[in-house]
């Protein structure tokens, strides 16, 4: 082939491919072809808005036209340049302008216009057009009306276990599917472990489960997990994602700071069962409440939990305007409160009025106002000034014995962590033009967006604040974090933006169940282990994970949950599993946090040379073998095993991780050190106990994944460890090597040739795909 | 048609089938299940997860010699005699005319200009003033675009770097190299698209942060893969003491095996996916460390970059891998080099650090133009900002030091798509202001791109109902750089 035919080919594969993809496209929410009736919410918002309201939106600035399509009057509003037109007029796609503007043939007629780079498909002109000739209902954007309870659809009886089930049921026959049989045992047990305290169940755990015939065999596990102390290490893992928790500062210079006493808290706080309306609640004003309470036993610890708002990056950079920094860290706080509890895209707003969403330029900086009141400084010094800006408050070693019971302090040196405070004085906010920190515009005072509920008659100040999100005519607080519970147990949100409930955000999947249980958290005093109970307890969870033609053809994505989803554990997790199956995790629960093997020169090759964080200095003994969550997060140098696994870097409030495959991945199973020595450990410690070899791959498959193997598996795994025994008969010095792998004890063992090829084996075991699927 | 081509490519992206989306099914053999030919190793398609450029690319890869902590354009290539005429006067208001300034001079009382204490010659057929601290750049004038105009917002390294980086001061936004490798995809299935390679000089320096290789919103695929110059070139690479090569692959058959038997349950493309990770895993075991082995590199090569280039991570080491690496395909090869940080002893420290990197970088292009690669490779050269005019700290001809300066200074560019052999915008006489020509980092990045056959404005990413752009809201090509 010459070059020019092959560049024809080429383009031709590429052009088949884009065909390929307008199909795919096609079953996306946003275009799922022509529905019979046409919904304002479902259907016509979500193509407005992503092609028209950036320029016919809420940003008056840049409104074109004078024209508004987010808002009902501006919809049927006349014409600016021929008052006898209209927009929109009801019935008739033919007198609509909108309709005539979007069929335009003269492309300086059509909209959207060209240079915007946006179009819209078939579909989607015929979706506009039926819902003009259907009268054009406008409706007010589904996440700003209340959640509302209503009735359970019909649904199979002997299936639903739960008030969930009955919406999935209903959900899942509109398309023509059934629901998956109930997950095998073992695939259970693993399933909820790891849900529910991250770590796997032990062996003596799978077989009580494997043996207890009781009807209410499941729920005891349930139970016994949920009082279990791991509960609250693993519901603390994602909320320090939103929070953006580190260890060091985070901008160039990255020095230390000491905010785990507040991580601790988070733990305790889920461990305690914390209404969710508390564990919001202090957090963002827990200061301003203790200084009400003064007398309340837990005043203090209030206080501890506005670290939440002080876990932002803090430069230390000699040389900074002081104002600049300040101000960013309020922005930090604001945008952090409206992703994280709001689940709106705040930030959108801090130069100019939202595109999309009805958030002012002015609402913006009316909710920065709560978070602008802090007597802080953008620059309190250069590195390693101090591991605990002001304001801040110091732990004191009789705190740890007594209120702060739950700080594992270990030992006696000063220790202070960050948190919020108002200044005595109010300090004005501005409106910030363009959001540039020294273009002050007109002063605000508090407030929120509007659109959501109306900021009137609660304090002004960050207590206000949270009442304001508790109220119960606020729409979004329970929707927002019963969704993420959800993502966090399926896989996938009932919406699947868990970031973005506005305009521009997918729709719910399950509407009347997002607001079913929203309602019922509500009700139920936010209390959260009673919603993760609801959900684990429910049929829809306990499916099986296995795939059939039939769902992946009807369902790739599982929206309709007509099975449970597979899914690779956490970052933080895959580390967790591997020293909990060996029997090495320190289970300790809280503190600083530790610094385990780690690739040399990580942090050298990219440090400035300044403060104690300069250089990795390696922990040892038990350290080494903490949980995943208390790794030592630098944020210029994040720890690696956990960026290959797609955790945070905690550069900003995250409420979603991606989840990639990728060969990095492969690597570090293979040659992380601390998956080898959890193999060695294993190996050592099975030949000591002089078992046969069948039960020592047996017992070790079981540990590592969870079920008994099959036979064909353990037909591989015994082939495999004899061809390693015959390899490593003439390989003492690789034998050693291996022994030599890592700092935990090590034990001397007679066969050193079935050593080295059980460890072999165990580490195969630990990279098969199952592993470290949560199935 | 056209644009509906191109809406299709831009709106449904990778992470459709690679992301979030694929949460449970396979990432990779959902895409293959969706398009049975997309994914398969090897051919063609596989390499463009967004498709084709938008236009015919001038560039196919870009290697970025970042010099980090910003060198001064007033020691290389702006050259400004009137300040050593006026050297010690203070600079005029009018001249400043509003600009802030750091915290290290804000509290200045006079701001005593200084000019150059290196010399400058003419070179090359355009005559472009070079200063002698890079004598071997100097060679090559002709093949470079030197470029005296950048401007930018940012007066402190770490929000001028991010800028720079990732089009935006502050926020989590993806880096030039991830949006690349997001639009562009891999040449090669062996390599990270986006790789990242470090050193440091002698002069003051400021440190990096993997935040400047971030994906950001991408998927984590499009992260930059650092290089280390120690045992492991990639992390995890090497299989440990005791594991060679062939206990590998007989775990990995093995291996194979039981995830065939799991799949077999489960039918979970996903375990498919991962199979041929760990296979891709082994590819790279044997490729890489091939491709990082700088020692069998002909004699001649080595002269060219100097001895350094056998030092595991001098920046000589890391120019000549950057070229090893482009020329296999990696789309973007982004370097930093520490050191150029001079806020005093700007006399001293600067020679240490161009002694680094004049010889490396001048051979890197020369070497990709007698490979017949320099034209379809972009190379970059340059800081996040440039430096004051006047000495910060105490004043003396020969002892100088100098702030940091956003509003002008220099780079230079060669190769794909740029115009060789030409000087770019013009600053005042004391090189302070620019008065013909600014090129802002959006306007770069807008060039960037388009040399590499991306139309910025079309290169988008839809997260959290925003379309975000590597140059945000802004930016234009500069048609005066390209050829």
């Amino acid at each position: 082939m010459n070059k020019t035919v092959l560049k024809k080919f080429f383009f031709l594969v590429i052009t088949l491919t884009g065909i390929v993809f307008v199909n795919f496209e096609c079953t996306d929410s946003t275009a799922q072809g022509v529905p019979d009736l046409i919904d304002y919410n479902f259907h016509v918002r979500p193509i407005l808005s992503d092609r028209c309201f950036a320029c016919h939106g809420p940003d008056e600035k840049k409104r074109e036209a004078n024209l508004r399509l987010d808002t009902e009057d501006g919809a049927f509003a006349a014409l600016q340049d021929n008052p006898k037109a209209h927009v929109v007029v009801k019935g008739n796609p033919q007198k609509s302008d909108l309709f005539q503007r979007i069929i335009a043939k003269d492309t300086s007629l059509r909209m959207p216009p060209p240079n915007s780079n946006l179009t819209l498909t078939q579909d989607e002109i015929k979706i506009i057009e039926k819902w003009i000739s259907q009268g054009a209902k406008v409706k007010k954007h589904w996440a700003f009306i209340p959640p509302e309870k209503s009735t359970l659809p019909k649904a199979d009886k002997d299936w639903v276990k739960n008030e969930i089930d009955y919406f999935v049921y209903d959900k899942m026959k509109s398309l023509g599917i059934s629901p998956s049989d109930q997950a095998d045992k073992e695939s259970l047990l693993k399933r909820v472990s790891f849900d529910l305290v991250g770590l796997p169940p032990t062996i003596h755990m799978q077989e009580a489960f494997l043996k207890d015939q009781s009807p209410d065999a499941y729920e005891k596990v349930v139970n016994q997990l949920l009082k279990n102390q791991h509960f609250g290490e693993r519901m603390a893992l994602n909320w320090l994602d939103v929070a953006r928790y580190a260890d060091s500062h985070g901008y160039q210079d990255d020095g230390l700071r000491t905010m785990w006493p507040w991580r601790d808290w988070v733990i305790h706080a889920f461990n305690s069962n914390y209404s969710y309306k508390k564990f919001i609640t202090w957090q963002l004003a827990g200061d301003i409440l203790a200084d009400k309470m003064k007398w309340h036993p837990k005043a203090k610890e209030m206080k501890l939990a506005t670290g939440f708002n002080r876990n932002h990056k803090i430069t230390q950079e000699g040389g900074v305007i002081d104002e600049e920094y300040r101000v960013e860290y309020v922005t930090d706080r604001t945008n952090t409160f409206g992703k994280s509890i709001l689940a709106m895209t705040l930030e959108c707003a801090k130069c100019h009025t939202h595109k999309f969403d009805p958030i002012s330029h002015e609402e913006y900086y009316g909710t920065f106002a709560f978070f602008n009141q802090v007597p802080e400084k953008g620059l309190f010094g250069t590195i390693d000034a101090s591991f605990a800006d002001p304001p801040n408050m110091e732990i004191k070693n009789e705190d740890v014995k007594s209120i702060f019971n739950f700080i594992n302090k270990k030992d006696t040196s000063r220790l202070q962590v960050m948190i919020m405070k108002d200044s005595s004085v109010l300090q004005p906010t501005y409106i910030l033009e363009r959001g540039n920190y020294d273009s002050h515009g007109k002063v605000v005072d508090f407030t929120t967006p509007e659109a959501i509920l109306k900021f009137q008659n609660y304090e002004k100040n960050r207590l206000g604040l949270s009442q304001w999100l508790f109220d119960a005519k606020n729409p979004l607080t329970s929707r927002v974090y019963v969704n993420r519970i959800w993502d966090q147990f399926f896989g996938r949100g009932l919406v699947k933006t868990t970031g973005d409930f506005g305009m521009q955000g997918e729709l719910p999947t399950h509407p009347e169940l997002l607001d079913w249980l929203s309602a019922d958290f509500q009700q139920n005093g936010w209390n959260i282990k009673r919603l993760v109970k609801k959900i684990v307890m429910s049929a829809t969870y306990r499916q099986s994970s296995d795939l059939n033609k039939e769902h992946i053809q009807k369902d790739p994505e599982n929206k309709y949950l007509a099975r449970s989803t597979r899914m690779r554990i956490p970052a933080e997790m895959v580390r967790d599993h591997v020293l909990s199956a060996s029997g090495i995790l320190n289970e300790e629960i809280g503190g600083p946090s530790i610094k385990p093997y780690q690739p040399k020169g990580l942090w050298e090759v990219a440090t400035s040379g300044r403060g104690t964080l300069a250089t990795y200095v390696q922990d040892h003994g038990k350290d080494l073998y903490r949980r995943g969550m208390y790794v030592f997060i630098k944020r210029t140098v994040p720890p690696p095993a956990m960026l290959i696994f797609d955790a945070s870097n905690r550069d900003q409030c995250e409420v979603q991780r991606t989840r990639t495959n990728t060969p990095l991945q492969a690597l570090a199973m293979l040659n992380d050190p601390h998956v080898l020595e959890s193999s060695r450990v294993m190996a050592q410690e099975q030949l000591l106990k002089n078992m046969k070899i069948e039960d020592a791959l047996e017992n070790g498959f079981r540990r590592i994944v969870c079920r008994k193997p099959s036979k064909k598996e353990l037909a591989i795994l015994l082939s495999y460890y004899e061809d390693e025994k015959a390899f490593f008969k003439n390989e003492p010095k690789k034998i050693l090597a291996l022994q030599k792998i890592g700092e935990y004890e090590h034990k001397n063992v007679k066969d050193l040739v079935g050593f080295a090829a059980l460890l072999q084996t165990y580490q195969m075991i630990f990279n098969m795909e199952e592993t470290l699927i949560r199935v | 048609m056209e644009n509906e081509f191109l809406k299709n490519r831009l709106n449904v992206n990778r992470r459709h089938f690679l992301g979030k989306a694929a949460v449970g099914l396979g990432s990779m053999a959902l895409g293959s299940m969706m398009m049975p030919d997309l994914f398969k190793s090897g051919d063609l398609a596989s390499s463009f997860p967004l498709g084709l450029p938008h236009f015919a690319p001038k560039a196919k890869r870009v290697i970025y010699l970042f010099q980090n902590g910003a060198p001064s354009q007033l020691e290389s290539f702006d050259y400004k005699p009137m300040l050593n005429k006026l050297a010690g006067q203070d600079l005029p208001a009018s001249i400043r005319n509003g600009q802030r300034l750091t915290g290290m001079t804000s509290g200045q009382s006079n701001f005593p200009m200084v000019g150059s204490y290196f010399k400058f010659n003419q070179h090359g057929k355009s005559g472009a003033w070079i200063s002698e601290l890079f004598p071997n750049i100097a060679k090559i004038a002709d093949d470079i675009c030197i470029v005296k105009t950048m401007n930018t917002e940012a007066i402190n390294h770490d929000p001028a770097l991010t800028f720079l980086q990732t089009g935006a001061q502050v926020g989590n936004r993806p880096s030039m190299g991830a949006w690349l490798s997001y639009g562009l995809g891999s040449e090669n299935q062996n390599l990270p698209a986006f790789c990242v390679l470090l050193s440091r000089g002698r002069g003051n320096g400021q440190g990096v942060y993997s935040k400047l290789w971030t994906n950001g919103f991408l998927d984590s695929t499009h992260q930059g893969v650092v290089f280390s110059s120690g045992e492991d070139p990639i992390l995890y690479l090497n299989n440990p003491e005791g594991t060679d090569k062939t206990s590998r692959r007989r775990m990995l058959d093995k291996l194979a095996e039981l995830n065939h038997l799991g799949f077999d349950q489960n039918a979970d493309p996903e375990v498919e996916a991962k199979i041929k990770q760990y296979e891709m895993a082994y590819r790279m075991q044997t490729a890489v460390p091939e491709l990082t082995d700088l020692s069998k590199e002909p004699d001649h090569i080595i002269k060219m970059y100097g001895p350094d280039c056998l030092v595991p991570g001098t920046y000589a080491a890391n120019a000549l891998l950057a070229r090893k690496l482009s020329e296999s395909g990696v789309r973007f090869v982004q370097l930093y080099h520490q050191g150029w940080d001079q806020h005093g002893n700007l006399t001293g420290e600067m020679p240490l650090q161009a002694e680094d990197v004049d010889r490396a970088s001048a051979a890197l292009v020369t070497d990709l133009k007698q490979r017949g690669l320099l034209d379809e490779t972009l190379v970059i050269w340059g800081g996040e900002f440039g430096r004051t005019n006047y000495s910060q700290g105490k004043f003396g001809v020969d002892n100088y030091g100098r702030d940091h300066h956003p509003r002008a200074y220099s780079i230079w560019m060669a190769g794909g798509g740029i115009k060789g052999g030409t000087v770019y915008g013009e600053t005042d006489e004391l090189g302070y202001n620019i008065i013909k020509d600014p090129v802002h980092i959006h306007d770069f990045h807008a060039t960037v791109m388009h040399c590499m056959g991306l139309n910025h404005e079309a290169m988008t990413y839809k997260h959290l109902g925003r379309r975000y752009r590597l140059t945000d809201i802004a930016g234009n090509v500069i048609p005066g750089l390209l050829a």
